[in-house]
């Protein structure tokens, strides 16, 4: 059904179809309006969950964790410094093989505070075992958690996942959704079937401390899962998109979606919102008869290495605009990237602009700047490349030089 | 393993645990399963315990069992119990009835005095029928022996060693069943490995209270207080017989069924048989710490009505 | 009995464990001095078994306290609350 949903309502939406047991909340800017709405849906009996005002996102986490172990599906939302309290628990949540299904309304982290949205903070929780997906609209916002349960709960996966959203820009701005309901989600998404369960029927030790003959092993196993990951994340998406023809990246296996990319010299890669934006620019570009295309991983990790090099081995520039940075290096997309391409012997320039912290506007004019400086390298080697990541735009009059305060 | 002489298909705490000799909390979780039985669910956090008892692919326990991270089993547990309760609502197959599951933590005093405090205040309040059990060594004994807000006053450990400035810790021990109690739990308890079967009542009493409920259990720790392993019951008795550890319930807020105690004896008793305070009777300054500790036995005996 | 999880090990889903499988670690060598009970003294009052951390003291079949050697450490906490003195510490022999 057509309906004018906010990111946050159409989140919202999106577990009320998908059900879970247990669905701990804490507020935290901006993601609130995801778990405030559905404590309205508890209020008015839409929804049975077992909604659990918890003390903190740390024991949001925790409570997801132990109920997930129990068997229960489970859901809850958080961004930034919520994230960042969450994170213990959820490194070990995927050494323990449980699925969590988390909502995440990117935005920054301290310091300085700021509520306004970017990537670091999920960037942070990169090398945790934890599946990420990024929405570049509210439509997509809404679909990716029924993906991310089916991939999550999978047995085979069995991990915690990350369905983010840039915080603002997508949870609170209304779009056109075609939502599903919990009817009409059974058919995709199965109940779940636990490996393990907290049974004292049937009792297990869950959580056992491993020693170093045994401790690689078991990490190596989820390591594997995660990887696993990217082969049924293609089946969900090929799934979802017979049942509800709408498709992401499908002949990427939904982990890379392209845009007038077949054909192009220069290709601009980004993660979420800011595509829609970038689109926009390469409609230009290509309406002057330029050959600019954008490629967008809807997925980081897993990361979707062969799907990327795949749809860039034909470009002769890219530039990877992405709001998050890797503070002493460069932006963590671009690092592994160009990583993904030279190791693969695809030797295309790279230039890594760092755009969009902390909820700065991403303007069609910075972006313009971005494809033109691109198009000046086009076909050069790399090696002739400033490699130096490019803060896009700097304001350098704000900038102390050496001086000391 | 053919036979089962020793009845091993009855424990549910197993031997092969990796605990020290003579280790207070071993003991104290044997007696816990047996209070608990099999229809338990227990949620322990980091610490003796745990690693002492689950290196993989091992595990001496004979209940489910979880274990995440140091500071959040009371937060595990309760979203264990929520899931049981989500499970009865929507009637799912293949799990237990909520109410014949017993959800249990065990913890010890650093897990739950100082880093898991928010997870215990923030399942309490919350009322999930979870019953939080608190070993109680003093100190963090399986990082080595470092001083925790459960440490009493005098104690050398680790991180509060005697030396020329100091007599060891120098913060009073925290009242954490007063804080529990706090929280408008209907029962709170504090019990001793010296009284077994007192422990074990209050596990099974606690145990038919719906909603949140908290027991602190004495459980030295020979390593850590520097006493022959073979005196770890006889110190526990000690504890309770100088009034340094009143063992006592707590219903609706209410101090009720102290453990009296006929001829209480002088703290030194307790103090002298243990290493962590030797250094008390060795230098002058010790006798105002050994005077003030036994002011806390005589207070708690005034307030608590110990003495018979 | 609980077989032993080292057989043919594969590191299971989450490293999840099998329960009273630390049945296969036999204690028992960690022992300096090991318990000798008199049963001409004992008086079957149960205080051995219910102290011991290890269960390794346990009333048998048989009708009297054993100790099982496999498990018990030595800690002597038998021998200490033994409250007619039935159970005396000796020494292993190396």
């Amino acid at each position: 059904m057509e309906k004018m949903l906010t990111g946050y309502d159409a989140v919202a939406e999106a577990v009320k179809a998908c059900n879970p047991d247990v669905i701990p909340a804490y507020p935290i800017t901006p993601q609130t309006d995801i778990v405030e709405k559905i404590s309205e849906m508890v209020a008015d009996g839409e929804l049975t969950s077992e909604y659990v005002r918890v003390d903190s996102e740390f024991n949001a986490a925790s409570t997801a964790l132990g109920a997930s172990a129990a068997g229960a599906r489970i859901f809850t939302a958080t961004c930034s410094q919520g994230l960042k309290l969450m994170s213990e628990p959820l490194f070990s949540a995927s050494g323990m093989r449980l699925p969590l299904v988390l909502g995440i309304a990117n935005r920054s982290l301290s310091a300085p505070l700021s509520i306004w949205g970017d990537h670091t903070d999920t960037f942070a929780e990169r090398d945790g075992g934890m599946i990420q997906f990024y929405a570049e609209d509210v439509q997509e916002a809404m679909d990716n958690i029924a993906l991310a349960y089916r991939v999550a709960e999978d047995k085979e996966i069995s991990l915690p996942a990350l369905s983010c959203l840039d915080g603002f820009i997508l949870t609170h701005v209304q779009e056109k959704v075609d939502a599903f309901t919990e009817k009409e989600i059974k058919e995709f998404l199965p109940e779940r079937d636990p490996v393990h369960t907290l049974d004292p029927s049937d009792p297990t030790t869950m959580g056992a401390y491993a020693r170093p003959e045994h401790w690689t092993e078991t990490r190596y196993e989820v390591h594997k899962a995660v990887k696993r990951a990217k082969d049924k994340i293609g089946e969900a998406v090929e799934d979802f998109a017979d049942i509800f023809d709408r498709e992401y990246g499908l002949e990427h296996s939904g982990l890379v979606e392209t845009y007038r990319s077949e054909d192009a010299d220069v290709i601009i890669v980004a993660l979420g919102s800011v595509c829609g934006t970038i689109r926009y620019v390469i409609d230009e570009y290509r309406d002057k008869g330029e050959k600019v295309g954008l490629v967008r991983p809807r997925v980081y990790r897993p990361f979707p290495k062969e799907e990327l090099n795949k749809v860039l081995e034909d470009a002769e520039a890219i530039a990877v605009m992405e709001k998050d940075v890797s503070l002493g290096y460069q932006g963590g997309l671009a690092i592994d990237l160009k990583s993904s391409l030279y190791s693969n012997g695809t030797m295309i320039p790279v230039l890594n602009y760092i755009v969009g912290l902390a909820g700065r506007d991403v303007t069609k004019d910075n972006i313009r700047k971005v494809v033109e400086e691109t198009k000046d390298v086009r076909g050069k080697d790399p090696r002739d490349v400033e490699e130096e990541e490019r803060w896009e735009p700097l304001r350098d009059e704000l900038l102390s030089g050496d001086k000391d305060d | 393993m053919t036979e089962d002489k020793f009845k091993r298909d009855e424990d549910l705490f197993c031997p092969g645990h990796r605990a020290c000799p003579g280790c207070g909390a071993a003991l104290a979780s044997k007696l816990v399963t047996e209070a608990t039985g099999p229809q338990t669910i227990l949620s322990m956090p980091t610490g003796c315990m745990e690693v002492t008892t689950t290196p993989y692919p091992e595990s001496a326990w004979g209940v489910s069992w979880i274990h995440n991270i140091f500071e959040n089993a009371a937060s595990v547990a309760g979203g264990v119990e929520t899931a049981y309760r989500a499970f009865d609502k929507r009637d799912k197959k293949g799990y237990m009835d909520h109410d014949d599951v017993n959800f249990v933590v065990m913890a010890g005093d650093g897990a739950t005095f100082d880093i898991g405090i928010r997870s215990l205040s923030g399942m309490m309040e919350r009322g999930h029928d979870v019953l939080y059990i608190c070993y109680d060594n003093e100190a963090y004994m399986n990082t080595g022996i470092q001083r925790s807000s459960s440490t009493p006053i005098g104690a050398a450990t680790t991180t509060s060693p005697a030396g020329e400035e100091s007599l060891g810790e120098d913060i009073h021990k925290k009242d954490m069943p007063s804080i529990a109690a706090a929280h408008g739990l209907e029962y709170v308890a504090t019990a001793s490995v010296a009284y077994p079967e007192d422990f074990k009542n209050k596990v099974e009493k606690a145990l038919e209270i719906e909603g949140p409920k908290y027991i602190q259990v004495f459980a030295p720790c020979p390593r850590g207080w520097r006493h022959d392993s073979r005196n770890s019951v006889e110190i526990a008795r000690l504890a309770v017989q100088t009034g340094m550890y009143p063992i006592y319930e707590m219903e609706d807020g209410e101090i009720t069924n102290v453990k009296e105690v006929k001829d209480r004896k002088p703290v030194e008793d307790y103090l002298k048989a243990q290493g962590r305070f030797k250094h008390l009777f060795e230098k002058d300054e010790g006798e105002e710490v050994i005077k003030d500790l036994q002011k806390i036995a005589d207070v708690n005996a005034e307030e608590l009505g110990i003495d018979k | 009995m609980t077989k032993d999880p080292y057989e043919d090990l594969k590191i299971s889903t989450g490293a999840v464990t099998d329960p009273k499988t630390t049945l296969v670690n036999k204690t028992g060598s960690w022992r300096s001095e090991r318990p000798v009970i008199d049963h001409e003294k004992c008086v079957m009052c149960g205080k051995c078994e219910t102290f011991c951390p290890d269960m390794a003291v346990k009333e048998t079949d048989e009708g009297k306290v054993e100790v099982d050697l496999e498990y018990c450490k030595g800690c002597a906490i038998c021998a200490e609350e033994c409250p007619v003195n039935a159970i005396v510490m000796e020494k292993e022999e190396k």
